[in-house]
């Protein structure tokens, strides 16, 4: 009997090794709380790359995905734990597209992905924590680290001949880690820095944070927040008595929503998020609308790609356990290699299995620098005109 | 001079914006009171009901508009919101039908009914999003400002400005209106004496002859009243966004707790004290201390702003201490 159990066992080990499988694959996504406006197109970003993988049949001997989504809420953290739990023992992943704010990410990866060995891969957590973290080669971001975009907004703001800012931030490890890495780039390049306040998220009124920040004055103020959330209530609120005119908008706050809401009253606000230009990012925003989404909305080209990293990295590693294959991911996101866009998921399957070396430059131009994170290409833009320009890129 | 830009500085930054803001937070309150007093149980769902009367209110305006009806400079939700309020209360008195009826004849214990509220909460908190979704929405129409910051100053000629928006003095009127309608209605009508009574003592107000179904149904309709047009004017103000209502219960809550639950006056004086003790207490005064003549290079800020919900809480423990039963004698928790 014994040795029977023991046969089957040993049996399922090599299907689960060789042969077609159906895995699972968690997506871990903020679906409601803060963020719950972004969240669809970061859902539909990362499925896409999964059935573009399942349809081809290429993967590992033909293996199917199955996406499992987990709502994780974005601001509780306890609750993103027992979501990702469930993901990992109930369901039984072999990966993670998530999490998807830096706190909650930070949460759900030391009590659960680094335990139980799950290959993480976020597409929107940004916070400069989750690069020092301990993260024993787990977890992956397709998204740039804040300290980076501290210092080009730094540049910009400078650059625009503005010396005296007040930073105010969304109250999370996204928000904290954005304006710490602003303000000392900034002081460190010459500029004064009157007042750095918090602002929580989904409050019902922000008069105390505006007037806070309007009696330390400042030539502009730097909104390190969220477009749909105390970011714009921040922006109203200074618009409305108006305590500051000029608006520095990073990542979170730089889209469609903040150009049609306030219209031509941002004439003279700019900012920057991270975005690639070029072939990638066409290819994708052209699948995603034949998908029935925007592929421009924020992260959504960063959750295709972090899907199709890790559906990659199993092929090169030949196999789905995320212990295995966690070696594999930084080597098919960078050079040498064949470049692989989106769209070219199945051809990069095939150049994995007959050897050949990929080079995934995806929806983002991913590029991963250690430890295990984009380098990121930022996208200059201002709101003349009331609408969302592109100037440039750095 | 500099007296008057202090001044004007101190109105535009926290008098006028507290003001709104605690009126907002007053009519919250007084529904969460109403219910609190009469049918005896914290009701979770009032945020939620704020929200789903909110987003009726909404889809009855954009048909208006779609209509051509306008306002001139007042919104026309305005004009949508009684017929919000009609729907609300009929989706509302269906919950007490369905739910809290069949407790409330159990002569369950409070915690049992503010349990079921839960369970209504989340239901409401979803169905909001289904009918009109999770994005922010504005649905103010007509003029945004009475007076404008550039207007103000130039003809006052102060280096200060102010902004008076329309929805500011809306919500204080509106407010006003509403409490001074209810506590006519509460103080004068036979069915609010019979309100009053029964919230009082239920076993006599069924003896003298009170029926206690139509009780509850005109607690609900008045809550309802109460919350849809706190909701209203405070998407108004700001903007709907499903979520934020859910987060703005704790205030309520704070602000009912505060003025003494069950008392109405108490919950209007409670919503006041919490919007200004958040918005007060964490002002920089560096400013109006400059037009005042005290120069200094800090912010003369006595606490940073992430203290504000902790003041309002702070109060809430000292009143809860020293007066169980609220600033103006409520029922004990």
């Amino acid at each position: 009997m014994k040795k029977l159990l023991l046969a089957s066992a040993a049996c399922i080990g090599i299907a689960g090794a060789a042969g077609a499988e159906e895995i699972k694959m968690g997506i871990s996504l903020g679906l409601t709380g803060p963020l719950e406006s972004i969240a669809p197109a970061i859902q539909k970003g990362a499925e896409l790359a999964m059935k573009e993988v399942s349809d081809s049949g290429k993967l590992l001997d033909g293996s199917t995905i199955v996406p499992v989504v987990a709502d994780n809420t974005c601001v509780d953290a306890a609750a993103s734990v027992a979501a990702v739990e469930r993901l990992v023992t109930a369901e039984g992943v072999k990966g993670i597209m998530g999490g998807m704010c830096s706190g909650e990410t930070i949460a759900s990866l030391e009590k659960v992905g680094v335990p139980n060995g799950v290959v993480m891969i976020s597409p929107s957590a940004t916070s400069p924590a989750l690069s020092t973290i301990d993260d024993k080669g787990f977890f992956f971001r397709t998204a740039p680290s804040d300290a980076r975009q501290g210092e080009v907004m730094a540049d910009i703001v400078l650059e625009k001949g503005i010396k005296s800012v007040a930073v105010t931030y969304t109250n999370n490890d996204y928000g904290k880690g954005l304006a710490d890495s602003f303000a000392n780039s900034y002081k460190e390049k010459g500029g004064t820095v009157t007042i750095t306040a918090a602002h929580d998220d989904g409050k019902g009124d922000y008069s105390a944070e505006v007037a806070a920040l309007a009696a330390a004055g400042g030539d502009a103020l730097v909104v390190a927040g969220y477009a749909d959330q105390g970011g714009s209530g921040i922006i109203q609120g200074a618009l409305d008595t108006g305590a500051f005119s000029t608006f520095v908008l990073p990542d979170g706050m730089v889209n469609d929503t903040l150009a049609t809401k306030f219209g031509d009253q941002l004439e003279t606000s700019f900012g920057q998020n991270p975005s690639a230009e070029g072939e990638g990012h066409d290819k994708f925003a052209a699948l995603a609308t034949a998908g029935g989404f925007d592929g421009t909305s924020a992260y959504s080209g960063e959750a295709y790609d972090a899907a199709a990293l890790m559906l990659l990295a199993m092929q090169a590693a030949k196999s789905s356990d995320p212990k295995v294959y966690k070696d594999k991911v930084m080597e098919v996101a960078n050079a040498p290699g064949e470049k692989i866009y989106p769209g070219e998921l199945a051809k990069a399957l095939e150049l994995i299995a007959a050897g050949t070396d990929v080079d995934y430059v995806g929806a983002t131009s991913v590029e991963f620098v250690e430890p295990g994170e984009n380098a990121g290409v930022y996208r200059e833009v201002d709101f003349k005109g009331g609408k969302l320009n592109v100037i440039g890129f750095r | 001079m500099d007296v008057l830009n202090a001044l004007v500085a101190l109105s535009n930054f926290v008098i006028i914006p507290a003001a709104a803001y605690g009126a907002q937070l007053a009519l919250g309150a007084l529904g969460v009171t109403l219910i609190y007093g009469i049918l005896r149980f914290s009701n979770f769902a009032h945020g939620d009901t704020m929200a789903f009367g909110t987003a009726l209110v909404i889809l009855v305006t954009w048909g208006l508009q779609a209509l051509g009806i306008s306002l001139g400079p007042l919104p026309v939700a305005l004009l949508a919101l009684p017929i919000g309020i009609a729907l609300c209360s009929v989706f509302v008195l269906g919950t007490d039908r369905a739910v809290y009826r069949f407790y409330r004849r159990k002569r369950s214990e409070p915690i049992i009914l503010v349990m079921a509220s839960v369970g209504v909460m989340f239901i409401m908190n979803g169905l909001t999003r289904l009918v009109i979704g999770v994005d922010e929405i504005r649905f103010d129409d007509g003029a945004r400002f009475l007076v404008t910051v550039q207007q103000f100053k130039a003809w006052t000629g102060l280096t200060e400005g102010l902004a008076l928006r329309v929805s500011q003095v809306l919500t204080l009127v509106i407010t006003a209106l509403a409490c001074w309608a209810l506590f006519r209605f509460l103080n004068r009508s036979r069915a609010g004496k019979a309100m009053r009574a029964y919230s009082d003592n239920e076993d006599l107000a069924l003896l003298s002859g009170i029926d206690p179904e139509r009780i509850v149904r005109l607690t609900w309709i008045i809550a309802t009243a109460l919350a849809v047009t706190a909701g209203t004017l405070y998407g108004l103000d700001k903007s709907f966004k499903a979520f934020n209502y859910f987060q703005i219960l704790l205030p309520i809550f704070a602000a009912s707790i505060v003025g003494g639950l069950g008392n109405p006056l108490g919950a209007v004086a409670g919503g006041f004290i919490v919007a200004f003790s958040e918005v007060a207490v964490t002002y920089p005064w560096k400013k109006v201390a400059g037009y005042l003549g005290i120069q200094s290079d800090g912010l003369l800020q006595l606490l940073s702003t992430e203290y504000k919900f902790a003041v309002s809480f702070v109060i809430l423990i000292v009143v809860l201490l020293f007066r169980p039963t609220g600033l103006f004698r409520g029922k004990s928790v």
